[in-house]
């Protein structure tokens, strides 16, 4: 039995890493559409991004790890279509397996017009790289975004010395994810960074001077002068390869509870989505790309897995570390369970009396151990 | 078994010590990882493996 994994980043490395931990030893293809070496995503807004790591700690396994997996690495050459369990790409490959993985992540929103000098997105180590080289000579910085990857961008222009504005729709940050407590304590510490908030404005366009971006226009009418914009809107699962699959699209390659998108072929991390409870549930996390990706492996390998996560991300920004189990939502009753709001807390989201999330800030081991609240809901 | 955990890369998630919480544990000023063995018994092999596995930050090595 083959394997083949389309997208060679968390997820896939994941998937290939633990089905030979479990001993599988048929062969595996690894398909990538970036050159680079697998590497991590997190670090790209963070330490990568302000210049205390570089490429090499980014990578996912390291070089000796990555050759015991054993895997065939086809890197730089995307998948542009499949049939079955056949996979066409770019460069006129064709690749089989008996199995297909799709772990094709997401393409960043950009906004409608020209690509301009200065202008970024970030999802990629290129496009980190990219904006890391203009952050260095930039005068002033607009993020439009205010949802965590602006946040952390913001934070990271800020640590670098730099001028910062933040743009985005929402009245403070994260509010629709995080609620208007939270929002209005990120609103705070970035303020108090230095970060200037634009925010409950929307961003209607951007000005540009000879192919350079030079400001950012919001729905009031103002334009917030730049020499470097990041929009950082959110993104899309990369599903335009799978169109004529026969595969269901819907906001992400839809699964049933073993992650399965069809007979044979498996969707897993930032792409998937899948029945969760009483909705159709896609997550864009770092642990959701292991676990779904480890449920996945299982399931190739016989076992019937259904996906059951608890969610759990993590962000940093400036000195502030914030981790979130389960799933908070804006309109959920917020109390502290732990610490004080003014230094480091714990609290708990409530919908119908019941617990849904809980967040920490600057409390990571203490939120871990309220985490027991969601396992018993 | 060894194992080496990297707590400048290390996100303070928690995974490892819900996974073996024999082995690992959390500071608890900012929870970051800290190794309560690392040598631990083989009947934790399994354990161990799945929090290095789990670690979103991939800041535990494990050599058998
Ligand atoms: C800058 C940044 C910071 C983040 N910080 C955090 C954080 O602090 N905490 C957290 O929990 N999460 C964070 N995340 C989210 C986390 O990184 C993602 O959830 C995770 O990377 C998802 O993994 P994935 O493998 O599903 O998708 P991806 O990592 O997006 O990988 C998909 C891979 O598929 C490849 N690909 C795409 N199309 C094709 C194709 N047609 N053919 C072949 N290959 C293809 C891509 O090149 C890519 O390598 C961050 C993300 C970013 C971008
Ligand atoms: S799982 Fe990894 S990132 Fe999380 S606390 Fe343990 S070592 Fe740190």
């Amino acid at each position: 039995m083959s394997v083949l994994v389309v997208g060679a980043s968390a997820a896939g490395l994941t998937t290939v890493e633990a089905l030979r931990r479990k001993g599988f030893r048929e062969p595996i293809t690894v398909l990538g559409a970036e050159w680079h070496p697998p590497y991590d995503r997190p670090p790209l807004s963070k330490q990568f991004l302000c210049g205390d790591w570089d490429e090499a700690r980014t990578r996912l396994p390291p070089e000796a790890m990555l050759s015991a997996l054993e895997a065939d690495f086809v890197l730089g050459d995307p998948a542009v279509a499949l049939d079955g369990r056949t996979v066409r790409t770019a460069s006129g490959r064709v690749l089989s397996a008996d199995t297909v993985v799709i772990a094709t992540g997401l393409t960043p929103r950009r906004l409608p017009g020209p690509e301009l000098e200065g202008l970024h997105v970030l999802r990629t180590l290129d496009d980190a790289a990219a904006l890391r080289k203009d952050l260095v000579e930039a005068q002033r910085v607009v993020v439009v975004g205010d949802g965590v990857l602006g946040c952390e961008i913001a934070a990271t222009a800020r640590k670098l010395g730099l001028p910062v504005t933040m743009a985005g729709p929402q009245a403070v940050p994260l509010e629709g994810q995080l609620g208007p407590m939270v929002g209005g304590l990120l609103a705070e510490l970035h303020r108090s960074e230095g970060v200037e908030l634009r925010l409950g404005t929307a961003v209607t366009g951007l000005t540009d001077v000879d192919g350079r971006v030079s400001g950012v226009q919001l729905a009031d009418g103002d334009v917030l002068p730049a020499d470097v914009v990041v929009v950082a809107l959110g993104a899309v699962p990369t599903t335009d390869w799978l169109e004529g699959s026969g595969l269901r699209i819907d906001n992400g390659v839809v699964c049933d509870a073993y992650c399965r998108a069809a007979d044979g072929v498996y969707a897993a991390g930032d792409v998937a989505r899948w029945p969760h409870e009483d909705s159709l549930l896609r997550l864009e996390n770092r642990t959701n790309a292991t676990e779904q990706a480890l449920c996945v492996a299982a399931n190739i390998l016989g076992e019937t897995q259904p996906y059951r996560p608890i969610p759990y991300f993590w962000t940093d920004q400036f000195s502030t570390k914030i981790q979130v189990h389960g799933r908070p939502s804006a309109d959920a009753d917020v109390t502290i369970a732990e610490g004080n709001v003014a230094d480091r807390f714990v609290a708990h989201y409530r919908r119908d009396g019941r617990i849904v999330g809980v967040l920490g800030w600057n409390a990571p081991k203490q939120t871990r151990q309220h985490r027991e609240h969601l396992v018993q809901a | 078994m060894k194992i080496i955990v990297d707590q400048d890369k290390c996100v303070a998630s928690g995974q490892c010590v819900t996974a073996a919480a024999d082995v690992f544990d959390q500071r608890d000023e900012d929870g970051i990882v800290v190794l309560l063995t690392d040598n631990p018994p083989d009947d934790l092999a399994a354990d161990v493996h799945q929090a290095a596995a789990v670690c979103p930050a991939l800041a535990i090595l494990v050599e058998d």
